[in-house]
């Protein structure tokens, strides 16, 4: 007993001690595909990648949240249906809902739609087939916890990979966010997926909880991606928890 | 037991590809007069007697569907 309590507190008191940059979580669910990479974007960014396993509901005291994407469990029924309910994501809304920064990529932002934590919902690519590209975005909001790095209007290339990534909602809702800076990024040259309004990306009233279908964590280096277009995500994040 | 089925479909408003796809691959087979296909989904539930109708639309509202793309209609059989 003595040693589990000694263990424990000479991990907080090392945390503590040793806190110098920001910890993110990164969810993994079953059939997660890119928390490494998010993993990787969160460590090159220059923050602390923490992995949270989607059955331990426990946040484990991160001060961000990326839910990556990929196909949580199978896709079924619809995507991010499921894994809405999965244990960790209950701290999570709690958190969020408080002004935690959550970003949700892809599946991730999926499963933000169900769980409304973002408005409207991603419905399968309109000539239904998966769509792998290289993709140019336009940033309109720069002033997200995750898009402060950028300026707005400025293009960047980021790959998209997928097949329910057509975002739709009704027309009072498109311009209602429209109208509240709430789209983040859209397709500079048209949705390849048919998503209204060539929104790529939306973010909460505040601006802290951002959900997107292309993937930022694989456009950080010029060796394995498109570019660094999709570091910037990363980094306003960093400088925001920083900055706090 | 009581089976009880909750049919989901998209919103009239919603862009259906699926039931595109369908519409459009019918003339290539030979039928016509076909003007429109919208494709849902079909749920078969099994419940116990003491489980409300209002308990199965909760289910649906919840997880079935999502409301805010989707519609859904409760029915015993």
């Amino acid at each position: 007993m003595t040693t589990v309590g000694a263990r424990v507190g000479a991990r907080v008191g090392a945390r503590v001690g040793a806190r110098v940059g920001a910890r993110v979580g990164i969810v993994t669910f079953p059939g997660s595909l890119d928390d490494r990479d998010a993993m990787r974007a969160v460590r090159v960014a220059g923050a602390e990648p923490v992995s949270l396993w989607h059955g331990d509901a426990d946040l484990h005291d991160v001060d961000a949240v990326i839910v990556p994407g990929g196909f949580s469990y199978g896709d079924y029924l619809r995507a991010g249906a499921i894994a809405r309910f999965a244990p960790v994501m209950g701290p999570l809304v709690v958190a969020a809902r408080e002004g935690m920064p959550v970003l949700g990529i892809c599946n991730g932002f999926q499963v933000l739609c169900e769980t409304h934590l973002l408005p409207g919902a991603l419905v399968r690519n309109v000539a239904q087939r998966f769509i792998c590209r290289d993709v140019p975005l336009v940033v309109d909001n720069a002033a997200t916890a995750w898009t402060s790095a950028y300026e707005n209007g400025q293009h960047i290339v980021v790959p998209i990979k997928n097949i329910d990534g057509c975002f739709v909602g009704s027309k009072r809702l498109l311009d209602e966010l429209e109208a509240t800076g709430r789209v983040v990024v859209r397709y500079a040259d048209g949705a390849p997926n048919g998503s209204m309004r060539d929104i790529a990306g939306v973010c909460n009233e505040t601006g802290t909880i951002v959900g997107m279908m292309p993937h930022p964590e694989h456009a950080i280096d010029d060796l394995t991606g498109p570019g660094v277009g999709g570091l910037g995500f990363f980094t306003s994040l960093v400088s925001r928890l920083v900055d706090a | 037991m009581a089976r009880v089925v909750v049919d989901v479909m998209l919103k009239p408003e919603i862009l259906d590809p699926q039931g595109q796809a369908i519409a459009q691959a019918l003339p290539r087979l030979g039928f016509g007069g076909v003007a429109d296909v919208r494709a849902g989904k079909h749920f078969v539930l099994d419940v116990d007697d003491d489980v409300s109708e209002q308990a199965v639309r909760e289910i649906a509202d919840t997880l079935l569907a999502n409301p805010v793309i989707e519609d859904f209609e409760v029915r015993a059989e």
